[in-house]
């Protein structure tokens, strides 16, 4: 037991430090990098909760596949900083207020009585040797969760025909390669052999 | 779960095949026959109408049926909205293919994302879980998004596409704190559950006040009213006309539903928590609404401060919490998707190739220009400016007397002088149309499907509001 608390604070600590970095260092490269960080220490928590298919799916999917693609664009942009931090100063005042008011709001909530804390949730019991995750999420997506499912499926078809949609253009007038038409190509056609004249050596 | 289940949804899923039919037909088809596709359209949307009508899975005394694990629920509201977004839906389709054409935007992608959009539309409508109502909510706002920056050569359409996305994923996220707040408070994602067990554990949990304070902030995000409200003239300025079209009135009757849904269904036992905070949205969106609406010179902006204003008197509907003032304030809502359509096609109607008529001056003169088209553009302004006997009128009658009889004198007082005071934005443009000369001598004419369209939209407004029982009662008995 006392091995799996230590696991937990170590990965939670620095969760919680990796997403505070997220949003206050100044170079956006460093920003993405503490991201990666942070969801690989929630995956590790995840694991924790014998959540296994979850944390592998949200190592394999979000970094490995979206975050390094997300850093390639981050590195590709040429952002300059200075512009985007300009309404910073101005609108602190504000923003201070508003994060002062949900920070109350929330410890509010977490300070009343009889819904959180240790003996509201008792450990729950360990699953059966031969138990799989990822079979009990397959069977509630397959069948309670069919219709919502479905539907986010929908939701992507959207957002392929929309980012299509938004960029494909027709250009006419560009260069293209065509494979085929190189392929076809013959000596004769680009190897012209002239007959002419011997030219007189400058000078005589 | 069985067959007669999965029929419940019928209509969304012809919807969804449609949409995909009207996605690859398109493929086969040349510019010259891009016709094609509109009439696709207009077929789905009827037969949808149809499936939709079939009302036959409603047996002796029950009011509604769930399918696919309670997630997805079948009733009379959702019936009535759902034919309502068909038929406002078919309207925005007519008027938009004229400016499709003048402004050579005329491309199936408007059509397959308005339909997906549309199946959005309905999925919410029908949405019964938290999950669902997330999910439709996510669709429409997805292919909104795309739609608004439509036309790829116009940087303000790119620029409010890029705030309105900004704003709506912070919405977006808003709305799912809250939904995680009251899961955990219940234990539930399903709206009736979720009910029950307010009803059984009491309803002074904080975390549940806190969960529902992030819910009233994405529902008044959807909605446009103030202080979230930000997007609305910006999008509806930038985005093309045929997209404001679609935006100002086919998921205004979703929000509607989702408010219902959420706030009566789910949360009903919270009504004391949720409605202050309504009352206290309804009040600035009207106030400021109508008083930001005045000094617009531009009219596609000042038609989107009058959208706030009219969100303010649906919410004011809601703020009773009885079925009186939620039938009100769905007639509201279908009464003012029907204006909005009308006097967005009138824009598009004034729009000249390639240039919007969206300075208000564009309207001078043009009962010299075409008297018909003048008449039309009369009915709906009165009819926004809430004057008897138009649609309107009854619809801001409704709303008022539901405030009155939960005891807010003080709120319908505000709210009348308000509506008195927005008279006056909407009278000045009739009194441009008639009593200004022309810029532009240019007679105005339309195609014959258009000119249909407008007629039978303008018929709606003043035959609506003549014979007004027929609708007030259908909205009245949905609850």
């Amino acid at each position: 037991m006392i091995v799996q608390e230590l696991i937990f604070y170590a990965y939670a600590v620095v969760l919680v430090l990796a997403a505070s970095m997220v949003i206050t260092v100044r170079n956006p490269v460093y920003a993405v990098l503490f991201l990666v960080l942070t969801f690989f220490s929630a995956a590790a928590i995840w694991m924790l909760l014998e959540a296994e298919f979850l944390a592998i799916v949200l190592v394999v999917v979000y970094v490995g596949a979206v975050m390094v693609l997300f850093l390639f664009v981050v590195m590709m942009l040429d952002i300059n900083l200075v512009p985007l931090k300009e309404g910073f100063i101005r609108y602190l005042p504000v923003a201070i207020l508003v994060a002062i008011a949900m920070a109350v709001e929330l410890l509010m909530v977490l300070w009343s009585k009889g819904r959180f804390g240790t003996d509201m949730f008792p450990l729950p019991a360990p699953n059966p040797v031969g138990h799989s995750n990822t079979r009990a999420l397959g069977e509630l997506l397959y069948s309670n969760y069919l219709l919502p499912f479905e539907v986010a499926g929908v939701v992507l078809l959207v957002a392929i025909i929309a980012a299509i949609a938004l960029t494909l253009r027709k250009r006419t007038g560009i260069k293209i390669q065509d494979p085929g038409q190189q392929v076809r190509t013959r000596s004769e056609d680009s190897v012209r052999l002239v007959k002419m004249k011997p030219e007189k050596p400058p000078g005589v | 779960m069985n067959s007669a289940q999965m029929l419940l949804a019928a209509p969304e899923f012809w919807l969804l095949v449609m949409a995909c039919v009207v996605m690859v037909v398109d493929l086969f088809l040349g510019e010259q026959r891009r016709g094609i596709i509109h009439m696709l359209a207009m077929l789905t949307l009827i037969f949808a109408g149809m499936i939709t009508l079939r009302g036959d899975y409603l047996a002796d005394g029950v009011q509604s049926v769930t399918a696919f694990n309670d997630s997805f629920i079948r009733d009379r509201l959702g019936d009535v909205l759902k034919v309502t977004s068909f038929v406002i839906l078919g309207l925005v389709f007519t008027y938009s293919k004229l400016y499709l054409r003048n402004f050579k935007m005329f491309r199936a992608d408007f059509y397959t994302l308005s339909l997906f959009a549309l199946l959005g539309v309905m999925l919410l409508i029908s949405a019964n879980s938290l999950l669902m109502i997330y999910l439709g909510l996510e669709l429409i706002s997805l292919s909104v998004y795309a739609l608004v920056a439509f036309d790829r050569n116009s940087g303000r359409g790119s620029e409010s596409a890029m705030k309105y996305f900004v704003l709506g994923s912070m919405a977006s996220g808003m709305l799912l704190y809250g939904m995680s707040m009251i899961y955990g408070a219940t234990g539930s994602l399903v709206l009736t559950d979720i009910a029950e067990a307010i009803r059984t554990q009491g309803s002074g949990d904080i975390l549940l006040i806190f969960g529902l304070v992030f819910v009233v902030v994405g529902i008044a995000f959807k909605f446009g009213v103030v202080p979230f409200h930000m997007w609305i003239p910006d999008v509806y300025e930038g985005a093309p006309a045929a997209v404001t079209l679609f935006i100002s009135s086919v998921p205004k009757l979703a929000a509607f539903a989702m408010a219902y849904r959420f706030l009566s269904s789910g949360l009903g036992d919270l009504h004391i928590h949720w409605q202050g905070m309504l009352s206290f949205l309804a009040l600035f969106s009207i106030v400021l609404g109508n008083l930001a609406a005045i000094m617009q010179t531009n009219i596609k902006r000042m038609l989107a401060y009058s959208t706030i204003s009219h969100m303010g008197f649906v919410l004011l509907g809601l703020l009773p919490g009885t079925a009186y003032g939620f039938g009100a304030s769905m007639y509201y809502v279908i009464v003012y998707a029907v204006m909005s359509v009308a006097s967005f096609g009138m824009i598009i109607l004034l729009s000249s190739r390639g240039v919007e008529a969206e300075r208000l001056e564009d309207f001078k003169g043009l009962n010299q220009r075409n008297p018909f088209y003048a008449v039309i553009m009369v009915l709906v302004m009165f009819s926004m400016a809430g004057a008897p006997p138009m649609v309107g009128f009854w619809a801001k009658l409704m709303v008022i007397k539901a405030v009155m009889d939960a005891d807010m004198m003080w709120l319908a007082i505000i709210a009348v002088i308000f509506a008195v005071v927005g008279a006056f934005y909407y009278l000045r443009v009739i009194w441009y149309m008639y009593f200004e000369e022309p810029e532009n001598e240019a007679i105005v004419t339309a195609p014959v499907d258009f000119n249909a369209a407008l007629t039978v939209n303008g018929m709606m407004i003043i035959g609506l509001g003549i014979f007004s029982s027929s609708l007030i009662a259908l909205c009245m008995t949905s609850f």
